[in-house]
């Protein structure tokens, strides 16, 4: 019996750019792209069922098994440290976590560095390791205006072209480490699909290699 | 979609897993309910750094509600070589919940055998292991690695702790392309970095597995660890138990704690591991203890929601009355359908909030069936 392999889409263009590569590696769905308010959509024949859920949702639905394969960005991974397996680099929506402030910023060591970020996680194990006494300042959104404010002295967040960070006049003054998006799976899945998921890794893979 | 688990409840699964621990020898084990705080605060690794519930008692010293079982056994065990000491154990232990960061209680059943450890001794050991999941449902899988086989890989680079956590870090995500990234920087030899690849991707069936494991063998002891995984899966498969158990190398447990075979159970529709176990010298030398160790626990507490799903009603009957009166036609009733194996529960008014597969109604010394529910 073939079973179904439940993909969690993190919504948004990173997403659209995954569902367009899976659905060319094999896995097509057209009811996806009919204009309802469905929220899950399956394809008995391929034999996958996606959803989308929002990007740092992702690992969670497939730590826990509701979704067997998702797609996540590398940051997520890093911030959560989810129990999962991470099967493949598909090499797309690629761009760095940095540290970025407001131009001409002079790092003060003498002082506790405060730290607006989105990911409190990275942010701690990259300061730790330099020893630094940080202060981090978790918000959700529009971390740009922190510094800007003057509520932080650095940000660290995603880096994609930068154009945002000169649109506020702010430049990245350290890159932590490059992002790229993941095919993660949860652990038990993997055994009991294998079949299924290991077939969908390979023929992701497949397509990836050739498209470059 | 998932399968049923083979127990109604924990309860019932505690007795079946005994009864079969217990045919094998194993004696129950009643531990106390506390442990002295310094038994964790020195090996705060084995707990994955979970806290721990403390109280002062009445002395002065800090006490614990244990959050784990194994290590006191270990404590206690005596390092005789006269006869292996086979115990199992059913205990609520208190952890923090990955989830909520609270403390829970949970049910924790596994088994420890303890003294000359031998091949019978830990393939035994497995075959329960296997046994108890087989019990619980009939689809699962029993994952089977060797921490020997890694570490004899690794054993003639120089590596720091810091970089051999991290092979095996990705070793557990099953992430191959760091784990080239890694071997280039640690200037791991080009052998050694195939054979780390191709064991980061080994997954499947032992008698399909075992081949390729066979050929990235280089040396004494990742040769000794192949014999080892072979002749516990020929004692498994003598047994007639050998189905889904599988090959796996991303199920690493603590090198300090762990070596020799180890190995996770897994249930389909749960999406952890609902049992884990392995050969733990390496704890027994951290006691100052010579002999060996082998042993599992259960997780029953993950299995509690696939176990109570299945029910769709409360009860049977639900057998309404109005007054006082009807006493002797309610008792008779009552008792006539608990007789014939049904489930009863008899009330004034119905509000509602309990699911039945009947309504019965008495009407003076009546008894009528208003509504069936199948």
């Amino acid at each position: 019996m073939k079973q179904m392999i439940n993909v969690a889409l993190p919504k948004g263009r990173l997403g659209e750019k995954v569902l367009d590569i899976f659905e060319k590696a094999g896995y097509s769905c057209p009811a996806i792209h009919e204009q309802n308010r469905k929220l899950i959509f399956e394809n008995e024949e391929t034999g996958v069922r996606y959803f989308w859920v929002k990007p740092s949702d992702v690992s969670i639905y497939v730590e826990r098994g509701a979704a067997d394969i998702g797609v996540a960005g590398k940051d997520i991974l890093l911030e959560y440290a989810p129990d999962v397996y991470e099967l493949f680099d598909l090499d797309i929506g690629k761009c760095r976590m940095a540290v970025a402030a407001c131009k001409g910023f002079r790092d003060n060591t003498e002082r506790t560095l405060r730290v607006a970020t989105k990911f409190p996680n990275i942010a701690q194990t990259f300061y730790a390791k330099k020893g630094r006494d940080i202060d981090i300042i978790k918000l959700n959104g529009s971390i740009e205006i922190a510094p800007v404010l003057r509520m932080s002295d650095v940000i660290v967040d995603i880096v994609e072209t930068g154009t945002t960070l000169r649109e506020n006049d702010l430049e990245p003054i350290e890159t932590i480490v490059p992002i790229s998006a993941r095919l993660i799976s949860n652990k038990v899945s993997y055994k009991f699909k294998n079949k299924e998921i290991t077939a969908l890794e390979r023929r992701i893979e497949t397509f990836c290699r050739t498209r470059n | 979609m998932s399968s049923k688990i083979g127990f109604a409840n924990e309860e019932a699964a505690v007795m079946e897993l005994s009864r079969m621990y217990r045919q094998f020898g194993f004696k129950h084990f009643k531990m106390s309910k506390f442990e002295e705080y310094d038994l964790y605060a020195q090996n705060k690794d084995f707990l994955l750094g979970s806290s721990v519930i403390t109280f002062t008692d009445t002395n002065g010293s800090l006490m614990a509600l244990k959050p784990d079982v194994t290590l006191s056994i270990v404590k206690g065990s005596n390092d005789a070589f006269t006869e292996p000491e086979k115990v199992y154990y059913s205990e609520n232990v208190y952890r923090v919940d990955k989830g909520t960061h609270r403390f829970k209680e949970i049910m924790q059943l596994g088994l420890e055998c303890i003294g000359e450890v031998g091949a019978y001794e830990t393939s035994e050991v497995i075959l329960l292991a296997k046994k108890s999941l087989d019990a619980v449902c009939c689809r699962n899988i029993l994952d089977i690695s060797h921490m020997g086989f890694l570490l004899g890989l690794i054993e003639d680079e120089n590596l720091s702790d810091k970089h051999r956590a991290r092979l095996i870090e990705c070793i557990r995500s099953k992430n191959t392309l760091e784990m080239e990234k890694l071997c280039a920087s640690y200037g791991i030899g080009y052998e050694t970095a195939c054979a780390l690849k191709t064991l980061t991707g080994i997954y499947g069936s032992f008698e399909k597995c075992v081949d390729e494991l066979r050929a990235i063998s280089r040396n004494e002891t990742t040769d000794s660890a192949v014999a080892e995984l072979e002749s516990v899966y020929s004692f498994l498969k003598s047994c007639g138990c050998a189905d889904g158990v599988n090959l796996d190398f991303s199920i690493v447990s603590d090198i300090n704690y762990y070596n020799g075979v180890i190995f996770h159970g897994f249930i389909d529709g749960v999406p952890n591991a609902v049992l884990s176990g392995g050969r733990y010298d390496n704890l027994m030398r951290k006691f100052g203890k010579r002999s060996g160790a082998v042993g599992f626990a259960v997780y029953l507490d993950q299995l509690e929601r696939m176990m109570r799903s299945d029910e769709p009603y409360d009860v049977d009957v639900l057998l309404l009355y109005s007054s006082d009166e009807q006493l002797p036609t309610l008792a008779q009733t009552v008792m006539s359908l608990t007789q014939q194996g049904k489930s009863v529960r008899a009330q004034r008014y119905d509000a509602g909030s309990v699911k039945y597969r009947t309504l019965m109604k008495i009407n003076g010394t009546e008894v009528e069936t208003v509504e069936t529910n199948d």
